[in-house]
């Protein structure tokens, strides 16, 4: 007996290695972790996000299923279709100028110079520094009284009257986008920085031999070899601009008068700040169909550049 | 490769450069300024004749003073810190093992599966709050650090196992096998060969994962209610604003302590921060 059981207790530990030795026991074992956190907090939530935006649920009150009233009723909401505006406004628009100056910044730093280490490192500040915490800087540049923008602007004659940066819808979707690039144009730049690096030099002189200007160097050369990490990169921040939070909640709230929210503020302030959850969650739901599109068409055409 | 006078060279590349980083950094310039500006100097409206933003000759510690005696700074910074720790730690663990099983190992639906984690990867963190504040609630862990540590992973792993897939694949099949022919397991060989290895690439991962949880706003603002437990973007919005009023100092005060530590952890790994950036953008 005693026998037996000590080599029960050393034989049994070999087949779970064993196991392991087989690949698919490994991968499964290895996957665990990651499958189980994952479909807690991201499956399991979705799922529970679409059965709540179709209930009538409040905070406080269970509610019943309701269909697709609360879909109906965003989509006659003026100011959900202002935030849908916005939102692609916001990330339209940011985009453009962060891929422009990004590449610009990049080609910048794409040559020797003195500091280089040092100026790519400090040119990263914006991108990694908390971003509400930074935003709040942005916020009090562009305060109404104490604006130092405005006191800039002011001495050097360019206006009168003090600006109400954040106070005029226009000027507050503006102000909320001139953040959003300071903040996203470090990220393309470093980015596209290391796709620059990529690119042999020899290319760009055997054009230069051939008699190629350097505009010419640049969109028949450069830009063509660029574009995987371009499309990369502009589908990360594309996707992170359109669901955009910290950024508008901190600058403005969504304000004034509801002129500048997105999705996610909006979601924020129906299902949060008054209760309605069902519908806050059917408002960031609606962002999922976006998403989607957004996503395929980009890999789609990554995938294009990739084989060519 | 661009030779040609001086101003040219000035012109084309050192101005436009210098005005970049200018921008760039100028925000930074403000915050410190404020940190240190007296009250006194601070509220004077824009137009005022005595006014000089740039500089102060009065610097004043009161703000930083104000911000660890009457509100729990020091609470939010360690919360943030415990918080982004633990969350990168079960990040990287989670990350590291899934992406070795998915670039080096042969199993049905490999392939598949690695497209599932790019696409949850992917997925904002705004596309679920409201639901996933109700499963917190319903798992009790609304209002203690549990609730961010365990969802932060969300968008922590999914980007570790994409970034540490990138190295794996980058490790020859042979290193392995050599060690595989000397009698060593499956798992051995991942842990004492593989891994260490891969020892670049989980730098550069849990660097990029704890400045992201650093970063994380909207979960630590729904899931957290007591001041005691919030974490340093959430406890400076809503302790340093009260209605209307704005406490300037102190938040700015705030804004620059907080940044300090992922400051000071991006300095000294900015080559495995750039090169994990980088990394995931060539996927």
């Amino acid at each position: 007996m005693a026998v037996t059981a000590v080599a029960g207790a050393e034989a049994r530990p070999i087949p779970r290695l064993r196991r392991l030795e087989d690949e698919r026991w490994l991968a499964l074992a290895l996957l665990l972790p990651t499958a189980i956190l994952l479909g807690l907090f991201i499956a399991y939530p979705f799922f529970e996000g679409v059965l709540l935006s179709l209930t009538s649920q409040r905070v406080g009150v269970d509610g019943e299923f309701v269909g697709l009233k609360n879909f109906v009723k965003i989509w006659n909401d003026s100011i959900f279709r202002t935030t849908v505006w916005n939102t692609f406004w916001y990330t339209g628009v940011t985009t453009v100028f962060k891929l422009a100056l990004g590449l610009w910044l990049a080609m910048l730093l794409n040559r020797h110079f003195k500091g280089k280490a040092l100026v790519r490192a400090f040119i990263l500040l914006p991108f990694i520094i908390p971003t509400v915490l930074s935003t709040f800087a942005w916020k009090w540049m562009f305060d109404p009284t104490f604006s130092v923008i405005n006191w800039t602007l002011y001495q050097l004659g360019f206006i009168t009257q003090r600006i109400n940066w954040l106070g005029d819808p226009d000027l507050a979707m503006t102000s909320i986008i001139v953040v959003n690039v300071w903040r996203g144009v470090p990220f393309f730049a470093i980015s596209l920085l290391a796709g620059l690096q990529t690119i042999s030099p020899e290319l760009n002189e055997a054009a230069a031999i051939d008699g190629a200007r350097p505009w010419n160097r640049f969109w028949y050369v450069t830009w063509p070899l660029l574009l995987p990490v371009t499309m990369v990169v502009m589908l990360f921040s594309v996707i992170q601009t359109f669901a955009d939070f910290q950024l508008v909640y901190v600058m403005t709230g969504g304000g004034p008068a509801n002129a500048t929210h997105l999705f996610a503020t909006y979601a924020y302030q129906l299902g949060i700040g008054t209760g309605l959850l069902s519908e806050g969650a059917a408002i960031s739901l609606a962002m999922f169909p976006f998403l989607f599109v957004i996503v395929v068409v980009q890999l789609l055409y990554i995938r294009r550049v990739e084989t060519r | 490769m661009i030779e040609g006078a001086l101003w040219r060279k000035w012109v084309f590349y050192n101005i436009p450069l210098i005005l970049f980083v200018f921008v760039l950094l100028f925000p930074f310039y403000w915050m410190i300024i404020t940190t240190f500006r007296p009250d006194g100097e601070l509220y004077k409206p824009w137009n005022a004749v005595s006014y000089q933003p740039f500089w102060t000759n009065n610097p004043t510690l009161e703000h930083i003073k104000y911000l660890f005696e009457e509100t729990s700074f020091a609470r939010w910074m360690f919360n943030t810190m415990f918080i982004a720790l633990v969350s990168t730690i079960i990040s990287l663990f989670c990350g590291v093992l899934a992406g070795y099983a998915l670039a080096r190992l042969n199993f049905p639906w490999a392939g598949s599966l690695g497209t599932v984690i790019f696409v949850t990867y992917l997925v904002p963190q705004t596309l679920l709050f409201i639901p996933l504040a109700q499963i917190i609630r319903n798992f009790e862990l609304g209002d203690t650090p549990w609730s961010l540590i365990l969802t932060y992973p969300t968008f922590l792993i999914p980007f570790c196992t994409w970034l540490m897939m990138g190295y794996f694949k980058a490790i020859p099949k042979e290193l392995e096998e050599c060690a595989r022919i000397d009698g060593a397991s499956r798992w051995k060989a991942m842990v004492y060969i593989v891994i260490p290895v891969a020892v670049p690439g989980i730098l550069s991962s849990g660097i990029i994962a704890f400045t992201l949880s650093w970063n994380e706003f909207i979960y630590a603002l729904v899931f957290l209610s007591s001041p005691d437990q919030k974490t340093v973007p959430v406890g400076v919005t809503s302790e340093l604003i009260r209605g209307d009023v704005f406490f300037w100092g102190p938040l700015m005060a705030g804004a620059l302590l907080g940044s300090i530590p992922v400051a000071i952890v991006y300095s000294f790994f900015v080559e495995h921060y750039v090169s994990g950036l980088t990394g995931s953008v060539k996927g």
